[in-house]
C-alpha cells in the first residue's frame, strides 16, 4: 500500500519547515496544505485538537503533532535512508539536547528582539546572540551539527536562519558580525536542495513580519 | 562505584529526577546517587551540565546526559533487555512523547506558577491545573484500555513524567487549602495515582509531603527575597 503523507503548514513557520526537510531529506513525497491560522480548518482542529497548532504530520490519516516529534517518527518509520538521528544513543542523547536548547532559546529569544522595544528588545537581542554563540561552540569545526551531513540538530536549527533579515532589521542586529561560523553553517545547509526547496528566502519572511508587526500594532 | 558505572546527579526534591530514578528501577540497575543542595550548585554539576546547570544529570562512564526525558529514552535505548518505557511501535511512541511535551510545557509552569504567583493569579492557574487533569483522565481511559498505567500493564513513559509530579501537587494542594486530584472529577486518575505510589520502581523513592512541604514553603521565601 503506497504511503499517504499530508503535512498541515503555514509557509512561515520554522516548525512547519523542519518537517519539510526532514520529508525532503528522506525523498518522501507529501501533499502540503496551507492552513490559514485565522480560520483554521476543520481537519486541523480535529488532527490537533489539543494544541490546535501547525505543523500537523499525517500519515495514513494518523496525526503526528509537534516538529521536533515528527521529525523523530519520520527518521523511525523511513529507516532504510539518510539517518537523521545519529545510531549511536549517547550521541542521540546530545542530539536531542540540542535541538531542545534550539526549542528553548531561539524561539523565545528570537521572538522578543522582532516584537518588543527597549529593555525587553535588548535582552531578547543578549540572550538571542548568546544562544547563538552557544551554538557555534556546540558546532566547532563540523560542517554540521550531525557530522559530515545534515542531521537532526540541523534540521531544527536552520529554519530560523530565514528570520534572520527580520531579526537585523527590528533588532537593529548584524549577526554575521556577531556570529560568523554560524551563517557560514547556515549558508552551508541552504547549499543542500533538501533546506534550499523547502524555505521560503529570508526577504519573504521579512515582509511577513512586517506585517504581523502591523497587524499588532508593534511600531 | 556502582557496577554499571552510572551517577545520578539529583536532589530529594527534584521531580525531574524522581522521573530518572524510576526508569532506573525499572531497569534495575544500580547506580550512585550525588545529591546536591544547589546552594551553591556543586563543580560537578557546573562541569556536567554547563549549559542549564541544573539536575538531573546522569553521568554514564562519567558521559553527561540531561534533560530527563532525553535520559529516560537513553536508559531505555541502552538497557534493552528489561521492560520497555516507551512504547516498540513508531507511532505510539510519537503520541507518547507528545503527551510528556504537554505535561512539561503546560502542567509543570502551571504548578510552579501556583507557587510563586500572588493570590489573585493563582485562581487561574489552578483553573489551568484541572483543565490538564480533565484532559489527562481523557488519555488514560483511551490509552490504557482499561488497565493499570498509560503504558498498559506497566509504568511506561507517560506515568512516569506525570507521576514524577504528584508529590509537588499534592504539596500544592495542602498549601493552598485546594484540591485538584478528585474522584469527583478525575476518578480514572486518582485510581492510577494510587497504583503508580505502590508500584516496586516507585514505591519508597517518592519524597514525604511533610518534608516537601517544608522544602516549598523555604523556596517560596528564597524566591520573594530574590525578587525585592
Amino acid at each position: 500500500m503506497a504511503d499517504e503523507v499530508v503535512l498541515l503548514d503555514f509557509w512561515p513557520s520554522p516548525f512547519g519547515m523542519r518537517i519539510r526537510i526532514a520529508l525532503a531529506e528522506k525523498g518522501i513525497k507529501y501533499e502540503y496544505k496551507e492552513e490559514d491560522l485565522r480560520n483554521k480548518s476543520p481537519l486541523l482542529l480535529q488532527m490537533n485538537p489539543v494544541h490546535k497548532k501547525i505543523p500537523v504530520l499525517i500519515h495514513n490519516g494518523k496525526p503526528i503533532c509537534e516538529s521536533l516529534i515528527a521529525v523523530q517518527y519520520i527518521d523511525e518509520i523511513w529507516n532504510d535512508r539518510s539517518p537523521l538521528l545519529p545510531s549511536d544513543p549517547y550521541q542521540r542523547a546530545q542530539a536531542r539536547f540540542w535541538a531542545d536548547y534550539v526549542d528553548k532559546k531561539i524561539y523565545e529569544a528570537g521572538k522578543k528582539v522582532w516584537t518588543t522595544k527597549g529593555e525587553e528588545q535588548e535582552a531578547g537581542k543578549k540572550e538571542f546572540i548568546e544562544a547563538l554563540k552557544v551554538l557555534e561552540e556546540e558546532l566547532g569545526d563540523k560542517p554540521y551539527f550531525g557530522g559530515k551531513k545534515l542531521g537532526y540538530v540541523d534540521i531544527a536549527l536552520v529554519p530560523f536562519y530565514t528570520w534572520f533579515k527580520g531579526y537585523e532589521t527590528f533588532g537593529n542586529l548584524n549577526i554575521e558580525s556577531e556570529c560568523p561560523k554560524f551563517i557560514a553553517w547556515a549558508k552551508r545547509c541552504f547549499q543542500k536542495e533538501s533546506v534550499s526547496k523547502s524555505l521560503p528566502n529570508q526577504e519573504k519572511v521579512l515582509g511577513f513580519i512586517v506585517d504581523m508587526r502591523k497587524k499588532f500594532g508593534i511600531e | 562505584m556502582s557496577k554499571n558505572d552510572l551517577k545520578l546527579v539529583g536532589g530529594w526534591y527534584s521531580p525531574f529526577v524522581l522521573r530518572v530514578q524510576i526508569a532506573l528501577n525499572i531497569k534495575c540497575l544500580d547506580y550512585d546517587n550525588i545529591e546536591e543542595t544547589l546552594n551553591p550548585k556543586s563543580d560537578l554539576l557546573l562541569h556536567s551540565n554547563p549549559v542549564h546547570k541544573k539536575i538531573p544529570v546522569l553521568l554514564h562512564a562519567d558521559q553527561p546526559i540531561c534533560e530527563s526525558g532525553i535520559i529516560i529514552q537513553y536508559i531505555d535505548e541502552i538497557w534493552t533487555n528489561a521492560p520497555s518505557i516507551l512504547p516498540q511501535n513508531a507511532y505510539h511512541r510519537a503520541n507518547t512523547r507528545f503527551w510528556l511535551s504537554y505535561i512539561d510545557d503546560k502542567l509543570v509552569p502551571s504548578m510552579r506558577n501556583i507557587l510563586f504567583a500572588e493570590d489573585e493569579a493563582k485562581k487561574t492557574h489552578f483553573v489551568e491545573v484541572e483543565e490538564v487533569l480533565e484532559v489527562m483522565e481523557d488519555v488514560l481511559k483511551k490509552q490504557s484500555d482499561g488497565k493499570a498505567f498509560f503504558g498498559g500493564d506497566n509504568i511506561g513513559f507517560i506515568d512516569i513524567a506525570f507521576g514524577s509530579l504528584l508529590s509537588w501537587l499534592s504539596v500544592i494542594e495542602e498549601l493552598n487549602g485546594r484540591k485538584v486530584l478528585v474522584e469527583a472529577k478525575v476518578p480514572a486518575l486518582v485510581k492510577w495515582a494510587e497504583t503508580f505510589a505502590d508500584d516496586p520502581a516507585v514505591k519508597g523513592f517518592l519524597p514525604e509531603t511533610e518534608k516537601l512541604i517544608e522544602y516549598a514553603k523555604a523556596l517560596q521565601q528564597r524566591v520573594a527575597a530574590a525578587i525585592k
